[in-house]
């Protein structure tokens, strides 16, 4: 059985200047939920449009379910729902209007009203799109997407700018989707969504992939599962920093806001040795916190940048 | 570590509880053309612009130049000695009610003829001559000189020696409403052809909804097929509203037959999308969309003959100005409104509307870009 999507050495340089993908690799399986992770600007969203068959890459090779878009175009889109970065809708047609006229282009549709039920829009129908709140928005855009009976479902970006409660909503209808044996290709600059919904996962910085695996994987490669952060009186400056290195079970160290972070196997061999060595070089221990390691620790220590800075 | 687990999932069950339908070839255009009819009749501005507007437009200009009886010249008398001898003379004339007289100090006069406000300006000089002040730049001035002059004259006692006989003429169909109201049908059909059309598209461009569309099966010349096809719908109305409105209220004379007109409109409307979709092919932003329907359009807001006759520009360029597919709706839209010429022999009129509405599809049709 051929892969859900996959591409090889994929490449985008847009005006021959800009490279916005430079060589990227991906295989999807069927009833995978994969999430492409990266800061704005890292390529995600050209990546996922040129899966999707909206932008042809500049060279490289994209197949989906086996199929190529040069051939199958008008076939692989009955199969395919989208959901875009940002798609303003039309704002004088109600939710229902909306539905039915996204269901009309395809061959055999679900029914609106299913899809509604399942999006729980079915109170705001008559609504008009331009009425509607960030979450029943998006919700409504998944809903165009659903509204087909995809076998692979794109989101780009799908929870960006909701509040909480409309992002766990979302994440409810992605399981779901997925439970019924759909495939979903996700791009995010949340590292909580791709820690929950994603199985596997792609970190994608300038264009290129950077890291990929489960999300425990990813985690699993930092060497360390904690992290123990703290700050001290008085300077520390790089050469210090290094000193830090050598305190027992700790993989890695890096400064983050004024925070020293170690990445650290066993916590409990590395503090009492911690709190030695602030004794004896005099200084004040000002702030102590230990947690787990997290994706936006890999991506750190993969990018020295965070997720959120650019 | 937590993955996909811990949010009991709520959602209902997803596969199919109603049979899939079956939507036939043609069930893409039927909704796009309803839902663009719906989007068009929720938004008051399309409703204003397309349908309110130019009947307001009409009646403005209608009552403006309409065909007063007796477009009185009006005439100050500057005061001094033998200014009550002229007024008196005047008012003897025969056609007196062709004047309105003023008199007044040499100063109110003359700032009086600066603003307009008179069309000549008599100063007597009190040994029964006059000296008239008047600007031949001015058609109501000139034409006002010669009256005033050809009355006083003849109360002084003139005698014509060719007799005369005047018959007068404004039936309609000869008067500026007339002329106007077909003007504003084929304005009003290149109006809303290139923003119902160029800004739409670009709008949906620019909200990425051409994008999402593309992302569908949705065949894209059916989606082409409902933009036009809700104009043309538009275009009924918009004649028919306008058409009417010239009948009632000015009591306009419509000698061709309805269904001409509305073919020319149809084609009309057809050329106008086409330019329109042209100049929408590839903006991204409203705003530089807006400059260029703007830059297009005014040209033939100039040359095309709305408000007055393409006569007055030089003969050197007329063969220009009638190549413009405004010029071309215009001039057919009066033949048949005005005089009843058969389309067939307006076929050179029809051959420029269909050639720009033709290239600038073609062109449209290469060049358009969906994202």
């Amino acid at each position: 059985m051929p892969a859900a999507i996959q591409c090889r050495d994929l490449r985008k340089t847009y005006d021959g200047k800009v490279e916005a993908v430079r060589g990227l690799n991906l295989e999807i399986q069927s009833g995978e939920c994969f999430g492409l992770l990266g800061p704005n600007g890292a390529g995600k969203t050209t990546t996922i449009e040129i899966l999707e068959g909206l932008l042809t890459p500049t060279s490289g090779e994209v197949s989906i379910l086996g199929k190529t878009w040069r051939e199958n175009e008008r076939e692989m889109r009955e199969w395919l729902g989208i959901s875009l970065q940002e798609t303003r809708l039309s704002e004088k047609l109600s939710v229902r209007e909306t539905i039915e006229l996204f269901a009309s282009f395809y061959r055999e549709p679900r029914s609106s009203d299913e899809v509604m039920a399942q999006l729980e829009l079915t109170e705001k129908a008559d609504s008009w799109v331009g009425k509607l709140s960030g979450g029943q928005r998006q919700r409504l855009a998944v809903a165009t997407a659903l509204v087909c009976n995809p076998k692979i479902l794109f989101l780009d970006e799908p929870t960006t700018g909701l509040d909480p409660q409309s992002r766990r909503q979302l994440w409810d209808i992605i399981r779901t989707f997925q439970r019924d044996g759909g495939t979903i290709l996700l791009t995010t600059h949340y590292m909580d969504e791709a820690e929950r919904l994603c199985d596997r996962l792609a970190v994608v910085d300038h264009g290129q992939i950077i890291a990929e695996g489960t999300p425990p994987e990813l985690i699993e490669r930092l060497g360390g599962h904690h992290v123990v952060e703290f700050s001290i009186s008085g300077n520390s400056d790089g050469a210090a920093l290094q000193a830090w290195r050598g305190l027992p079970s700790v993989e890695s160290v890096r400064e983050d806001d004024g925070l020293i972070a170690l990445n650290v196997k066993q916590p409990h061999l590395t503090i009492p040795a911690l709190l030695d060595a602030i004794d004896r070089q005099g200084s004040r221990l000002q702030h102590l916190t230990t947690r787990q390691a997290s994706l936006e620790d890999v991506f750190v220590n993969l990018t020295g940048r965070h997720l959120r800075e650019q | 570590m937590s993955v996909a687990q811990e949010t009991p999932v709520t959602a209902t069950a997803r596969r199919p509880h109603t049979p899939p339908r079956r939507n036939g070839r043609w069930s893409g255009y039927t909704h796009l053309l309803m839902a663009r009819m719906l989007e068009l009749k929720r938004e008051p501005e399309v409703v204003f612009w397309v349908f309110v507007f130019p009947l307001l437009l009409a009646l403005g200009l209608g009552i403006a130049f309409r065909n007063k009886p007796g477009d009185a010249a009006s005439v100050a008398i500057v005061v001094g000695p033998g200014s009550q001898d002229e007024q008196a003379l005047l008012a003897r004339s025969p056609q007196h009610e062709l004047f309105k007289v003023q008199t007044l100090t040499a100063a109110e006069a003359q700032k009086g003829f600066r603003l307009g406000k008179f069309d000549v300006v008599i100063e007597p000089d009190g040994h029964g001559n006059v000296e008239y002040r008047y600007d031949p730049a001015r058609p109501e001035s000139v034409l006002a000189r010669t009256e005033v002059n050809d009355e006083l004259q003849s109360a002084a006692g003139r005698k014509d020696v060719v007799a005369t006989k005047t018959v007068t003429s404004s039936e309609p169909g000869s008067r500026y409403i007339d002329f106007l109201i077909p003007g504003l049908l084929g304005m009003n059909l290149m109006n809303s052809g290139m923003w119902g059309i160029g800004f739409a598209l670009v709008d949906m461009r620019q909200r990425k909804l051409l994008k999402r569309y593309v992302g569908t099966p949705m065949r894209r010349g059916d989606f082409l097929l409902a933009i036009m096809s809700s104009r043309l719908l538009l275009m009924v109305i918009e004649i028919g509203l306008l058409l009417l409105f010239g009948v009632l209220f000015f009591h306009m004379r419509v000698v061709g037959s309805i269904f001409s007109i509305a073919l020319l409109g149809g084609l009309g409307s057809l050329t106008f999308g086409g330019v329109g979709l042209l100049t929408a092919s590839r903006a991204q932003k409203i705003e530089s969309i807006s400059g260029l329907i703007n830059l297009v359009m005014m040209p033939m807001w100039i040359f095309s003959g709305v408000f007055f006759s393409y006569e007055r520009f030089p003969q050197a360029i007329h063969p220009l100005i009638k190549a413009l597919p405004l010029t071309a709706l215009n001039d057919a839209l009066r033949a048949s409104i005005l005089e009843g010429t058969p389309l067939l022999h307006q076929w050179a009129r029809l051959l420029v509307l269909g050639l720009w509405g033709g290239i600038s599809f073609l062109l449209a049709l290469k060049w358009f870009r969906w994202t």
